[in-house]
């Protein structure tokens, strides 16, 4: 079931004027702020579908920049987020594609600085909740049967064993996992559903793990 | 979980318990959390569309000014005592309109089940909630039980108008509404499905055109013809009208039209109301020449 909480059905509290086209943006833009994990100096945005046809109407653009930027869907400082975007020093570029996307509402969010790039696509699928299908080139595939726990780690031993020791020590039942990597020894991707709700301890514990990049949770 | 509106209904009427309560009874269990936890965030959701309202009650203009004050319009019709339709049906449709005034104009807003439809369900609380005698516990109850609707409809069909229309984002939100109403007044668990079912049955093939891309014309007017379509549902049922068409059918009958529906009448501003003459110049007023003109 895509939809868990009734809170995604009665909420979220949000800027206007659109629950997909600029909540659901804005959380595509929270989660690849969020694990990109710092400010971006080049925040290039590609829109599909809806997203292409209407994104400025809807403030989708402010939206999922606001997000990049840590807003969160119902933060006020949305409608301004291009100029608070400027004066932090991030260059923002839009573009959009008429390829083919699975989902009409689907965009693609190319965050880099000095220190590296990252990618996420994010489809958002109504009401504010969204699916993110790509990371870093990674495709996603989350049935949406509870929440996920993202992590990008080292591919070096322990790693995998590191994360599922913590969530076995707090109880946590894997539902469906699947790893991946691009190259040995380079960076890699653990995308484990659980079935129980996880708490903001469990995931600061595994962010301290030293083989871990960065942490995210979909769908809670 | 509950997956219909039948294992929905059959739930609450073997436990004796109302469908709101089934609802915060799976939240707390999801959760993993309390009940006053639960209850609390909804009565904070709660907050937002009082608050929207009040400052749509004030006067409100979209940054286009596309839309705005008509909200304003209608209270005022009211108080003059001349209405036809009655007040309790206008009070709905003027806060269902004024909500969505907010959310055109980037205002903050709760989502119910969406931003294009957030007008609906709090437009109907707040004008039936005297009419009722509803205290602060059952208008929370409101929203859960709107929900619950919501919940087996964005599983089993969508809620989103790039997806399935208008008919998943102001449809739904009717019929939500109406269930909501009826458990409100009294009304029994399957007397709410059916309010549902009647409620989206004659939004079925509603489609997404809005002018501009903008989440405005015609969607804040849809959202008052929604909060009305939802009052009178709500009274078919507890009249003891039933739907021929189970819920659940009618929900899937709304996905199976959502699909077959086109591209160009599902939120990307190509047909219907969107590609209109008037609206082709309105978009290019807002935007512009250089977008959007060739489509």
């Amino acid at each position: 079931m895509k939809y868990r909480s009734v809170f995604d059905i009665i909420g979220p509290v949000m800027v206007g004027p659109s629950s997909s086209h600029t909540a659901g943006a804005a959380r595509i833009g929270l989660m690849a702020g969020k694990l990109f994990g710092r400010t971006p100096r080049l925040a290039h945005i590609t829109f599909y579908g809806s997203f292409a046809d209407t994104y400025r109407g809807h403030g989708t653009d402010v939206a999922i920049v606001g997000g990049i930027m840590g807003f969160d869907t119902f933060d006020l400082r949305i409608p301004q987020a291009l100029d608070i975007a400027k004066q932090r020093g991030i260059e923002v570029v839009f573009e959009t594609s008429d390829a083919l996307t699975d989902h009409p509402n689907t965009a693609r969010v190319h965050l880099e600085d000095e220190d590296g790039t990252f990618e996420i696509v994010g489809i958002s699928i109504g009401g504010g909740t969204i699916e993110i299908t790509e990371l870093n080139g990674f495709p996603l595939k989350l049935s949406g049967g509870g929440p996920a726990l993202v992590v990008l780690h080292h591919d070096r031993f322990g790693a995998i064993a590191a994360v599922t020791g913590i969530l076995a020590r707090h109880e946590l039942n894997i539902g469906h996992m699947e790893v991946s990597r691009h190259e040995k020894g380079k960076q890699a991707l653990m995308a484990i559903e659980i079935d129980e709700h996880l708490s903001k301890d469990v995931l600061a514990e595994i962010e301290r793990l030293p083989q871990i990049e960065r942490v995210a949770i979909f769908g809670e | 979980m509950f997956k219909s509106v039948e294992e929905l209904v059959r739930t609450a009427t073997e436990r004796g318990i109302p469908i709101s309560e089934v609802m915060i009874e799976q939240e707390v269990h999801v959760r993993r959390s309390t009940r006053e936890e639960v209850v609390g965030m909804m009565e904070r959701n709660l907050e937002v569309m009082e608050e929207a309202v009040a400052r749509a009650l004030e006067g409100v203009t979209s940054v286009t000014g596309l839309t705005g004050n008509d909200a304003v319009l209608m209270t005022d019709y009211i108080r003059s005592g001349k209405s036809l339709a009655g007040d309790l049906i206008l009070d709905a449709v003027a806060k269902a309109i004024g909500t969505n005034e907010v959310n055109a104009a980037m205002g903050r807003i709760c989502a119910t089940p969406t931003a294009g439809s957030a007008g609906v369900v709090p437009g109907t609380l707040f004008a039936v909630k005297e009419r009722l005698e509803m205290d602060r516990d059952a208008m929370v109850r409101y929203l859960f039980t709107s929900g619950a609707f919501g919940f087996v409809v964005a599983n089993n069909a969508s809620i989103s108008g790039a997806a399935g229309g208008c008919q998943a984002e102001v449809g739904s939100a009717t019929g939500m509404a109406a269930a909501a109403i009826v458990e409100a007044a009294g009304g029994t668990p399957e007397q709410s499905a059916t309010a549902f079912a009647i409620a989206l049955k004659n939004m079925l093939g509603l489609v997404c055109d809005p002018v501009a891309g903008l989440v405005e014309v015609p969607c804040v007017k849809r959202n008052a013809m929604g909060g009305a379509n939802a009052i009178v549902a709500a009274d078919m049922a507890l009249a003891g009208i039933t739907s021929r068409i189970p819920c659940d059918e009618v929900i899937s009958a709304m996905h199976e039209i959502g699909q077959m529906m086109p591209t160009a009448l599902k939120e990307t501003a190509r047909g219907g109301l969107a590609n209109t003459p008037t609206a082709r110049r309105l978009e290019r007023n807002i935007f512009g020449e250089k977008e959007n003109v060739q489509k």
